[in-house]
């Protein structure tokens, strides 16, 4: 075709529809790659200050146990996770321990007559600080970051 | 380097051929409203790309239907678009296929020798509207179910077959996951395989046979 400096007609329409298809193509393109990729974008904050209550209420040198739930989210399914916790308070001194055993996520309980935190899985124990007594375990129990406001026991949820 | 890799793949391919074939055809001296089957065929395609987008995240279960298509709504970026795209896009692709249809009939381009053509086409628009009804309950909200339910009834007033009709298309006496199902099934699979078989074989007619002019007086 010889170039000339006028458009034809058929030049011109099928530009036109190239434009016009193009911006038909990214307005449902686009937003498609967006619809597609949303789900891994978008990170649910779980970490958050869990409040025990009154510091009053916990008490001292005796392991106490709280538990409290958080929600997970997938999509429209909302799922909720049971976490356990035991709280040592000597004075404003409190430490919270985690309930789940370091050695394979087993829940600890706290056994008053041998004054250690016992799991049931493997037979593991803790004494009141944490320490690994006995049993596979391979580090101490985990702890909480733990803060007080007005009398108010918090603790620092990080996520699952 | 284009031109090159077009060369190779136009030798092999054809790709010139079909392009005059299929674009490059001749017409006679046509209005607007012979643009309808194109815009039917791009409607849906339209649809055809938010229904895949929309089957990743919908359910098609009485326990998550309606959740699913709510998270679409409101959880995912662009959710309301492509959905939005798919429920307009539904609309008025029903009302271009018939007005398509009703160009057809005025301009008797049903006519020797596109019969089948016009054959074809019936498919497509009744294809069209189970599409439309399949797709109406699959929201799974207070609207979808009843309107299915009086759609499905409607069946029941066939002689002799009527219930039996009924209980098929619900999969039960009652709506229930298995309407859902079946509905789901024949709105993403059945009626799109048939609609896709039958719009090949309707544009084949179209480019075999071309396409028919404006009547003139003394036709």
């Amino acid at each position: 075709m010889p170039k000339s400096h006028t458009v034809t007609r058929r030049d011109f329409v099928g530009v036109v529809t190239m434009f016009i298809g193009s911006a038909i193509g990214a307005v449902i393109g686009l937003p498609a790659i967006a619809y597609l990729i949303s789900p891994a974008i978008k990170v649910q904050k779980s970490e958050d200050w869990i409040p025990l209550g009154p510091l009053e209420n916990i008490p001292e040198g005796v392991p106490t146990s709280f538990s409290f739930v958080r929600v997970v989210e997938n999509g429209w399914e909302r799922t909720g996770n049971s976490y356990g916790v035991y709280v040592v308070r000597n004075g404003e001194n409190v430490t919270a321990f985690s309930n789940i055993c370091t050695h394979l996520s087993c829940r600890v309980t706290w056994k008053e007559d041998v004054q250690d935190f016992v799991c049931p899985c493997h037979d593991a124990h803790f004494d009141i600080q944490g320490k690994v007594v006995s049993g596979p375990p391979p580090r101490p129990l985990d702890t909480y970051q733990a803060k007080l406001e007005d009398g108010n026991l918090f603790i620092f949820f990080k996520g699952a | 380097m284009f031109q090159k890799t077009f060369a190779w793949l136009d030798e092999r391919l054809g790709l010139t051929t079909i392009y005059n074939t299929v674009l490059d055809r001749k017409v006679p001296k046509v209005n607007w409203w012979f643009t309808l089957g194109s815009a039917s065929l791009f409607l849906f395609v339209v649809q055809g790309v938010t229904g895949i987008l929309l089957s990743i995240y919908y359910v098609p279960s009485p326990d998550h239907a309606y959740d699913s298509i709510q998270y679409i709504m409101t959880g995912v970026t662009f959710g309301w678009l492509i959905r939005g795209i798919h429920h307009w896009g539904a609309s008025l692709m029903v009302i271009v296929v018939f007005i398509h249809m009703l160009r057809t009939f005025f301009y008797a381009a049903y006519k020797y020798p596109r019969e089948f053509t016009w054959v074809t086409g019936v498919v497509l628009l009744l294809s069209t509207l189970g599409m439309g009804f399949t797709g109406y309950l699959l929201p799974w909200n207070q609207k979808a179910y009843w309107a299915t339910t009086v759609g499905t009834s409607i069946a029941g007033t066939v002689p002799f077959l009527g219930q039996f009709i009924t209980r098929v298309l619900r999969g039960g006496a009652d709506l229930s996951a298995v309407t859902l199902m079946r509905f789901f099934s024949a709105h993403i699979w059945w009626l799109p395989a048939l609609i896709g078989a039958m719009i090949g074989i309707h544009l084949y007619m179209v480019i075999k046979l071309g396409i028919s002019s404006v009547p003139k007086e003394e036709d």
